[in-house]
């Protein structure tokens, strides 16, 4: 939210840089995205080193490593739900809010917040929807490990390389169309009905 | 007392106001689209930052440049109705009226929930959302809204231009009650004449970014630059009177101005219930120039009823036709609009004893609850 913030509304030199480097996942081979988290967070990665001594996490080939690959390559989802949704605000309410007496975090949270909220929720069950698929960047960071980091696509893409997985491959293909397609609807009814509350 | 002088560039527009008004009154801020009025008042507000000058209100320094005094818009207790309501869509019509309230609390209260509420008369609204409300609706709730936030000032940018003639005059005379019961001081933008006629007590006229005259209703209907932003039909003088009398059998009213008495139908002095307003209320009418004729002696057997004598202190040229301007005495003054050949034929200059005979005369605002104030010589 912050990184959408400060996309949308603050001005500064390198303003474009970051907003190449916040959607780089986007473009950029999943499998790469893997690899420099694994570089970075690796056991012998500058952070992962750190996270490790100073709090014994382990984040490359663990759950929380998938969690963290998977969060970087939506990431770019996300910010974007979240920057139209910003763009949708009205600003002259803001300011309307401020002739009113309230201060800036006071008028993010009663007014920009809330009317932000259904674009933000959408966004985070798109983000969501599209998480659960990701594959390269998962498998390179965390390998596919099973009952730890094995996830959907990874276990379709095992069940399809085993002789005899056809019929769990089905399955799983069946699942996570499933999933797919009551994560979209669901974000579109819920900002559907959130949109209704605001009266719009 | 108010006093402004700003100096703001903005996209290749120079604005440069200055203008002083005493407090509490409503001052109008009226000029062409475009003039710089809406930027000055979001200057006044804090919404703009001026690139120099000042704004003090009653001693209080809310901005200047010179001393590098600036007070943050949220901190500046100014009520500000936007012209399009800018209502929060997403709370009910009380959640919107107490959000400023709630934001005042340490303030001293001059104002209440259930007094606006009434003022307003938003009762049946409570309940509804923003998008449930009619325009005219909508405007009220925004001003209940401004007058809860306990101001100091309440800024009004244009708050009727965008209704329909019929919600415009739902909602006049809340804004009259506003100027006549309560002691805020307002600053109102309008392009529409008889709006700045009927609520204000001090006129800025504003062209291109500068201040072109100020000064009382009667003191701007008198201004030549006005006829560019009113047009010609609708320049007239303006003056205040008091009824002094009341012929219920012959349905007229007795108006007395600072030069003469005025007789006009009772009708034009009812009040927008209908009611008739009692001898010694306070009204503002307008002579429009065109229904003002001039006679070099009182002529007999004319339907016209009423002639004001005077002299004549100005005669100035518009387009085809003569601009004449009768001092009435008791420093009020009336227009006259006349052919050049009229002028010649009467020989009428500078110091000309004339008759004002006035065919029409047109209402333009309504009892003032400070009739010390607008009483015409004071």
């Amino acid at each position: 939210m912050l990184a959408a913030w400060v996309l949308t509304r603050a001005r500064f030199p390198g303003r474009t840089l970051l907003d190449a480097f916040v959607h780089l996942p986007l473009v950029l081979p999943p499998v790469a995205v893997g690899y420099v988290l694994l570089l970075l967070f690796g056991m012998n990665g500058p952070f992962g080193r750190w996270l490790y001594q100073a709090f014994g996490v382990q984040l490359a080939f663990t759950k929380s490593g998938a969690a963290l690959a998977t969060a970087v390559m939506t990431f770019p989802l996300m910010v974007r739900a979240i920057r139209i949704a910003l763009e949708g605000v009205d600003r002259g309410l803001e300011a309307a809010a401020r002739t009113l007496g309230a201060g800036p975090f006071d008028r993010f949270a009663t007014i920009t917040l809330p009317l932000m909220l259904p674009g933000v929720l959408a966004g985070a069950v798109t983000a969501f929807a599209a998480g659960l698929g990701e594959f390269g960047a998962v498998i390179t960071f965390v390998s596919n490990i099973p009952g730890e980091t094995r996830t959907l696509p990874l276990a379709l893409y095992t069940a399809i390389q085993s002789p005899n997985g056809d019929a769990i491959a089905l399955r799983l293909a069946i699942l996570s169309f499933v999933l797919g397609l009551s994560g979209l609807v669901l974000s579109e009814v819920l900002a559907r009905a959130m949109r209704r509350r605001l009266g719009r | 007392m108010l006093s402004v002088a700003l100096d703001k560039r903005r996209d290749g527009f120079r604005l440069q106001v200055a203008f002083d008004a005493p407090t509490p009154g409503t001052v109008a801020l009226f000029g062409r689209s475009g003039c710089g009025k809406s930027t000055t008042i979001d200057l006044i507000a804090g919404l703009l930052d001026p690139d120099a000058g000042h704004v003090r209100l009653d001693g209080a320094t809310l901005v200047d440049t010179a001393s590098r005094v600036s007070v943050s818009a949220e901190h500046r207790r100014i009520g500000y109705v936007f012209q399009d309501a800018r209502l929060f869509p997403h709370r009910s019509v009380t959640g919107n009226l107490r959000y400023g309230l709630k934001r005042a609390k340490g303030v001293e209260q001059r104002i209440g929930f259930d007094e606006v509420v009434s003022l307003l008369g938003l009762g049946g609204l409570l309940d509804r959302r923003p998008n449930q409300l009619s325009g005219g609706e909508r405007q009220r709730v925004a001003l209940g809204r401004a007058l809860l936030s306990q101001p100091q000032l309440l800024l009004l940018d244009e708050p009727l231009a965008s209704l329909d003639a019929a919600r415009r005059e739902e909602v006049l005379p809340y804004l009259e009650a506003l100027r006549d019961r309560l002691s805020i001081p307002m600053i109102f933008v309008s392009h529409q004449f008889d709006e700045v006629l009927r609520l204000a007590t001090h006129v800025v006229l504003l062209d291109n970014g500068k201040v072109a005259a100020q000064g009382s209703p009667a003191e701007i209907s008198l201004v030549p630059a006005l006829r560019a932003i009113v047009g010609p039909e609708a320049v007239g003088a303006v003056v205040d009177g008091v009824i002094t009398a009341l012929d219920a059998e012959n349905r007229l009213a007795e108006l007395r101005l600072a030069g003469g008495t005025l007789r006009v139908s009772a009708r034009d002095v009812l009040d927008s219930r209908g009611a008739s307003r009692g001898v010694g209320s306070v009204v503002r009418v307008q002579l429009l120039a065109r229904d003002v004729i001039l006679a070099t002696e009182l002529p007999h057997g004319l339907s016209v009823r009423n002639a004001l004598e005077g002299t004549v202190v100005d005669v100035t040229d518009d387009d085809d036709e003569v601009l004449v301007r009768v001092d009435i005495g008791g420093g009020a003054s009336v227009l006259s609009r006349i052919t050049k050949a009229a002028v010649e034929a009467l020989r009428l200059q500078r110091g000309s004893r004339v008759w004002a005979l006035i065919k029409a005369v047109s209402l333009r605002g309504h009892t003032f609850k400070r009739p010390e104030a607008t009483t015409p010589g004071s």
